[in-house]
C-alpha cells in the first residue's frame, strides 16, 4: 500500500491478530495501522469481525468469557496485551462510544463526571470545569447548561449519544473507538454526530465501525474492509470507494454482500 | 368438539378474575378479623407499659422493642453477607459447577422449615458458643434463616442491571469493584430492598426459631446478651397458654400495623433514593 497517510507514526498498530470465541475464529491474521488525528473506518457485512476488532483495541473483549487473542496490538509502540499493561489505564487512553446511547440513569452532570469520580477527583470546581469543557467539546453546553441536574435519560437520542461522547472526553482519551455510533439515530442527528467527529479529529484519533457506506465515505480518511474475519483491503478511503483493489471490496461497496 | 374462542376467552376472564377475587377477599377477611378483635384493646397504655401477670394485664412495650431490635439485628448481619455473596456469584465468578452448587444450596436453605434453623441456633449459638438465650443468638439465627432470600433476590436484582452499564463503566477505566460499587449496586438497590422487606417480614413473623434462640423473657432488654420476646412470640404464648385472648388479638393487631409500617418505610426510602439519584 502506498499512500500519504502511512508515512506518519501510527498511534496504534495491529499485528497478526487472531481472535477466537471458544473454537470459532472471529479474526484471522488482521493487520492495521491507526494513524494519529485521522478517522479510520471499519466496514464490512454483519458478522465480519469489525466490532470484535474494535473491541480488541481497548480490550473490551476481556469481559466476554472464552475469548482468546494471539498476535499483538501496540499503542504508541507499547503492547496492550503485555503483562505490564494496566487495563484501566489502557481504557482511559482508548475510550469507547457504543452503538446505543447508554447514559447512566443519573443527571447530565453526574454522567459527565463519572470517569473523574472513578479517578478519585472530588473537588467541586474542578468537576464543574471539566463538565463544562466536555459538554462544550460535544456541542451540548449551550443546550444543557441550565439543565445539568435533569436526568440524562430524558434527553433526545442524539443528545444522549453526544452526552456519551462528552462523558468519554472528560477522561481525556487519546483514541476514541466508535461502534456504529449513529445506528440508533435519525439522519439529522447522524449528521450532527458526523460533524462532531470531524472536529474531534483535530485532537483525537478516531476508529469507527459503520454499516453506512456513505458515512464511511463522508468522514473517514482511511478505511478497512473486512470479510469473515479477514481484513481484505485497507487504504485511503478515496481509493477504497473509487478504485478498490480487491474484487470482494467492490462487491460489498456496490451492495452485493450484506 | 372445539369450544369457540369467544367462550374460552370469557371463561378465562371469569376464572382468572375469580382467583384474584378469592385471594383478595381472604386477605381482607383475615386482616379485618384481627383488627376488629384487636384494635379496641389497643391504647397508649398498652403500647407504653410492661406486661403484668405474664401478659394477662398491662402492655407490650418490651415485646414491641424486641420486634424492632431482633429483625433489625438480623438484617444488619444478613444484608452485607447476602449482598456480598450475590455480588461475588454474579460479578466475580463465571457460571460453573461450583456456582450452580452454591445456588442449589441456597435454594434448599430457603425451603427448610424455620424450626430447623431454631434447633441449629439453639445447639450452635446458645449452647456451643455459650451465648445463651439472647438477642445476639436470635439475631444470628434469624440472619441465617433470611440469608437465602436476600442472596437470591439480590442476585436477580444484580443480574437485571443492564450489561451496557458495566461495559460503559469499564470503558471509562473503572475497575470491577468501582463498577460494582458505583454502577451495579445503586441500580440493583430497588430489587435488593425487596429482599430486605421480605427478610424483615419473615423475621417479624417468626416464632419457633426465636423461642429456641432468643428465649421469651418479658423483661426490657438492656444489652445484646439479654433474652427478648417479640410480638409474634408473645401472641403465640398468650394464645397457646390461654393467658388472654383480648391481649393476644391486640398484640396481633399491633403486629399487622408494624409490618405495614415496615413496608411503607422501605418503599418510601427506596423512592426517595431513586428520586435523589436520577434528579
Amino acid at each position: 500500500m502506498s499512500n500519504p497517510f502511512v508515512s506518519q507514526t501510527p498511534r496504534m498498530t495491529i499485528r497478526n491478530l487472531d481472535l477466537f470465541y471458544g473454537t470459532f475464529q472471529a479474526l484471522k491474521q488482521v493487520n492495521l495501522l491507526v494513524q494519529i488525528n485521522r478517522i479510520t473506518a471499519l466496514i464490512g457485512p454483519s458478522g465480519c469481525g469489525k466490532s470484535t476488532l474494535l473491541r480488541c483495541l481497548n480490550r473490551m473483549n476481556d469481559l466476554i468469557p472464552g475469548v482468546r487473542v494471539t498476535g499483538d496490538v501496540l499503542l504508541d509502540s507499547q503492547s496492550i496485551y503485555g503483562s505490564d499493561m494496566d487495563v484501566c489505564r489502557l481504557r482511559k487512553r482508548v475510550g469507547m462510544v457504543f452503538q446505543r446511547p447508554n447514559p447512566f440513569p443519573l443527571s447530565v452532570r453526574d454522567n459527565v463526571a463519572f470517569g473523574l469520580r472513578v479517578a478519585g477527583i472530588t473537588r467541586k470546581n474542578q468537576l464543574q470545569e471539566v463538565v463544562e469543557r466536555s459538554l462544550r467539546a460535544a456541542w451540548l453546553w449551550e443546550q444543557l447548561k441550565d439543565r445539568l441536574d435533569s436526568p440524562a435519560l430524558s434527553l433526545p437520542m442524539d443528545q444522549q449519544q453526544r452526552l456519551c461522547v462528552a462523558r468519554l472526553l472528560a477522561v481525556e482519551p487519546e483514541v476514541i473507538l466508535m461502534d456504529e455510533p449513529c445506528s440508533a439515530l435519525d439522519p439529522i442527528s447522524t449528521g450532527k454526530i458526523e460533524d462532531l467527529m470531524l472536529e474531534l479529529r483535530e485532537q483525537y484519533t478516531i476508529v469507527i465501525v459503520t454499516h453506512n457506506m456513505q458515512q464511511a465515505a463522508r468522514i473517514s480518511d482511511l478505511s478497512g474492509c473486512m470479510l469473515l474475519g479477514d481484513m481484505i483491503e485497507f487504504g485511503p478511503t478515496g481509493n477504497i470507494f473509487t478504485n478498490p483493489a480487491d474484487k470482494r471490496t467492490q462487491d460489498y461497496i456496490s451492495g452485493r454482500y450484506g | 368438539m372445539r369450544i369457540p374462542p369467544k367462550i374460552t376467552q370469557a371463561l378465562a376472564v371469569i376464572l382468572l378474575g375469580a382467583a384474584t377475587l378469592i385471594t383478595v377477599i381472604t386477605l381482607v377477611l383475615i386482616i379485618a378479623f384481627v383488627l376488629k378483635r384487636g384494635v379496641p384493646e389497643i391504647s397508649w397504655e398498652f403500647l407504653s407499659t410492661k406486661p403484668r401477670e405474664m401478659g394477662k394485664a398491662g402492655g407490650i412495650l418490651p415485646t414491641l422493642l424486641g420486634t424492632v431490635l431482633l429483625p433489625l439485628l438480623a438484617i444488619l448481619i444478613a444484608l452485607p453477607m447476602g449482598v456480598g455473596t450475590a455480588v461475588y456469584l454474579t460479578e466475580y465468578t463465571r457460571e460453573n459447577r461450583v456456582t450452580r452448587i452454591i445456588r442449589f444450596g441456597t435454594d434448599c436453605l430457603a425451603g427448610i422449615p424455620s424450626i430447623i434453623f431454631g434447633l441449629f441456633g439453639y445447639i450452635f449459638f446458645v449452647t456451643i458458643l455459650g451465648m445463651g438465650w439472647s438477642m445476639i443468638s436470635g439475631g444470628l439465627t434469624l440472619a441465617i434463616m433470611i440469608l437465602p432470600t436476600i442472596i437470591r433476590t439480590s442476585e436477580e436484582a444484580i443480574r437485571s442491571v443492564p450489561q451496557a452499564y458495566r461495559e460503559v463503566s469499564c470503558s471509562l477505566a473503572a475497575t470491577s469493584w468501582e463498577t460494582v460499587y458505583k454502577v451495579v449496586l445503586p441500580n440493583a438497590l430497588p430489587g435488593i430492598m425487596t429482599g430486605v422487606v421480605l427478610g424483615i417480614g419473615r423475621s417479624i413473623g417468626e416464632t419457633a426459631a426465636v423461642i429456641f434462640t432468643a428465649g421469651s423473657s418479658l423483661m426490657m432488654p438492656s444489652s445484646l446478651n439479654d433474652s427478648v420476646r417479640t410480638m409474634s412470640v408473645h401472641f403465640y404464648l398468650l394464645a397457646r397458654e390461654g393467658i388472654s385472648d383480648e391481649k393476644a388479638y391486640a398484640t396481633a393487631a399491633v403486629l399487622v400495623f408494624a409490618v405495614l409500617l415496615v413496608n411503607l418505610a422501605a418503599y418510601w426510602m427506596m423512592n426517595r433514593f431513586i428520586a435523589k439519584r436520577s434528579r
